[in-house]
């Protein structure tokens, strides 16, 4: 901000006292005016306000005092600097107690008033920088429903919406809960396929057969129980746009029966002689490393360049927590609506632990945490104490209230695990750096059952 | 004619080499004819007996009328100058005047320390080519090396060298081929050297 901009009014009765001082500071380059008495000064005031008053105690008519008092007023955020020939301290006290930045003494040491005056002009760019700051958080960038603020995923959101525009086969990487099929869902409506279905596919829910008859559909007769015929995901999204998720997970022969359909665009129902032209853009997800897969031979290669056209990777939430306020402000607007409650807020205290949590489950976790004070809580600000997190994150094995023993611990974390991720096996054995199978034992040891909503919940252990 | 006359009109003997160095200095920064010339009288009315000092504005009045044909006139004393609000200054000038005045006055704290006198001197030759900015007009600049930099204090004054920052030079430049000097912007960022 140039020094122009800062406008001073010097306030004095005697004419030489404003000459000379208008000319001292005239010289860093501000803008000076200059008024004899104290109805000047509120009169030039009323016209455009100054950013810094300079004003003497002792004036005939309105007393510095009294210009300090009404300026302050009606115009805070001007800073007033009280001269006076004698300062007592009955004086000081009164100007400081009237609001006054500081007071000084003529004639000044030119060092101290040179100091008071960068003082406030340093201090009202902070508070304008403040302002255009706060503006600025409330700046973010939307694509659809992602929202960001992190320069990092904005690159992504950007390179998300050129992709939209071409027919490429988009591949999204990214953990669990980074928001990958609301990404394909943005890159779906933001396409020219927008108008045509969008359907999306779990590869890891189902069986290899049953996602084979799911994808290309069957014909009546293909095996015990297809009564008739039934078009498969990629008929159903003729035109528009299908979604893949968890693509490392599905079968050498899925691999190369999708493979298939890429290169040649035209799909053969299970039990079916002829194939039928398919019109689809696939956007595929996985968190799993494909490219190791590759290396390792679980994943075919060149399917994986037919899917790895334009690779858009999601960053975990960990890796962007700037986002995290922002996202807060719309899941609590989400949730709001959804269950009918109004949370206007977290306070300061819990947004501190939404900030130092690691968020393995990403945006989903932040959500079902924020899903979850809100049930237990009934006020319209959610208190660290309703999210039930703990502040001491990474000391990550935090002691319980009640001591208990290694195996309800387990139990308690699956459990909880399983509640972020949704109820999702998958995601949750990947948190748990476990197999599915060993997860899945788990839950039937733990007698963990599936809560209406889909998700797990612990059983009500014995008593 | 754009000449700067360099006028003693200190009460004691300036001591040797000072004007010079304070010549030196002003001709390299302004390329500009320097004149060293001693005035025979000195501006008597400058003097405030209730501060004890010398009026800094009166002496630049007295001064703007003993330019002997120069467009610049710098007064060089010794003796303390002060100006209404502050309890002292080490020189003044008037932004886009003709005039300006420093001293030695608080330059130095005793003259009798060996190697004193060199500091003053030195000291002496940045105010010169920061007052003389002023009658330029430049203002004060943000770069703490140049002489332009605002200097309240001796720590100030020590901290900046007798040259002109490149920003402060090059506005010089424009300043004296075309600009209306009050039109003037501060730079914010000069570059330092």
């Amino acid at each position: 901000m140039s020094k122009k901009s800062t406008r001073i009014l010097i306030v004095d009765d005697e004419e030489i006292i404003r000459e000379s001082l208008s000319g001292w500071l005239g010289k860093d380059g501000y803008t000076i005016g200059t008024a004899p008495d104290g109805a000047t000064a509120l009169k030039l005031m009323e016209e455009s306000p100054w950013s810094i008053l300079l004003v003497d105690l002792k004036m005939p008519g309105i007393d510095g005092l009294e210009v300090l008092k009404r300026v302050k007023e009606r115009w805070p955020d001007t800073a007033v600097l009280i001269m006076t020939a004698y300062a007592t301290v009955d004086t000081a006290v009164n100007a400081m107690k009237a609001g006054a930045f500081d007071y000084v003494v003529k004639p000044f040491d030119p060092e101290e008033v040179s100091l008071v005056v960068e003082k406030i002009v340093a201090q009202q760019a902070l508070v304008r920088e403040n302002v255009i700051l706060r503006k600025a958080l409330k700046k973010e960038y939307r694509f659809h429903d992602l929202v960001t603020k992190s320069p990092a995923l904005l690159a992504t959101l950007e390179l998300a919406k050129t992709a939209a525009r071409s027919p490429s086969t988009v591949l999204v990487l990214g953990e669990s809960g980074t928001g990958k099929e609301l990404l394909a869902r943005a890159i779906h409506a933001e396409s020219p396929r927008n108008g045509k279905p969008f359907v999306a596919m779990s590869c890891a829910a189902l069986t290899e057969t049953l996602l084979e008859s799911e994808l290309f559909g069957y014909e009546k007769g293909a095996f015990t129980g297809a009564n008739g015929r039934r078009e498969g995901k990629f008929e159903a999204a003729s035109g528009g746009t299908l979604f893949l998720d968890e693509i490392g997970d599905i079968s050498p022969k899925l691999q190369l029966d999708l493979l298939r359909v890429l290169e040649e665009r035209r799909v053969t129902r299970v039990g079916g002689t002829d194939s039928v032209p398919v019109d689809v853009r696939i956007i595929a997800a996985t968190n799993r490393d494909l490219r190791r897969a590759v290396e390792e031979g679980r994943f075919r290669q060149d399917l994986f360049y037919r899917l790895n056209v334009i690779t858009i990777t999601l960053l975990p939430l960990r890796e962007r927590k700037e986002d995290i306020p922002l996202l807060v402000d719309r899941i609590l607007e989400q949730l709001s609506s959804e269950l009918k409650r109004q949370v206007e807020r977290v306070s300061p205290e819990a947004m501190a632990v939404l900030l130092a949590h690691s968020w393995p489950g990403n945006v989903r976790e932040l959500r079902n945490v924020l899903e979850r004070a809100m049930v237990v809580s009934d006020v319209p600000v959610l208190e660290a104490r309703h999210l039930g997190l703990s502040l001491q994150e990474g000391s990550s094995a935090a002691m319980p209230e009640h001591p208990a023993s290694l195996e309800e611990i387990e139990r308690q974390y699956i459990a909880s695990v399983l509640k972020q991720t949704s109820g999702n096996v998958t995601h949750a054995a990947r948190i748990l750096d476990i197999d599915r199978v060993t997860l899945y034992a788990k839950i039937r040891k733990y007698g963990l059952k599936r809560a209406e909503d889909g998700e797990f919940e612990p059983a009500t252990p014995a008593r | 004619m754009s000449e700067v006359l360099l006028l003693w009109i200190g009460q004691k003997d300036p001591g040797p080499g000072l004007l010079e160095g304070v010549h030196r200095s002003v001709a390299r920064e302004y390329e500009r004819p320097v004149r060293l010339s001693r005035s025979p009288d000195s501006p008597e009315d400058a003097f405030d007996a209730r501060r004890g000092q010398h009026s800094s504005s009166r002496i630049l009045a007295w001064l703007r009328e003993r330019h002997e044909g120069a467009d610049r006139v710098l007064g060089v004393t010794d003796v303390d100058l002060f100006i209404p609000i502050l309890t002292f200054v080490f020189g003044e000038a008037q932004l886009s005047g003709r005039a300006a005045v420093v001293s030695t006055a608080r330059l130095g704290d005793t003259p009798l320390i060996p190697g004193e006198g060199a500091r003053i001197a030195l000291r002496l030759q940045k105010e010169a080519v920061h007052e003389l900015g002023h009658t330029y007009g430049l203002l004060h600049c943000a770069d703490a090396r140049c002489a332009m930099a605002r200097s309240p204090s001796l720590r100030h004054v020590d901290a900046k060298t007798p040259a002109l920052c490149r920003a402060c030079r090059a506005r010089t430049r424009e300043l004296s081929e075309n600009g209306d000097p009050h039109e003037q912007e501060e730079h914010a960022n000069p570059d330092r050297r």
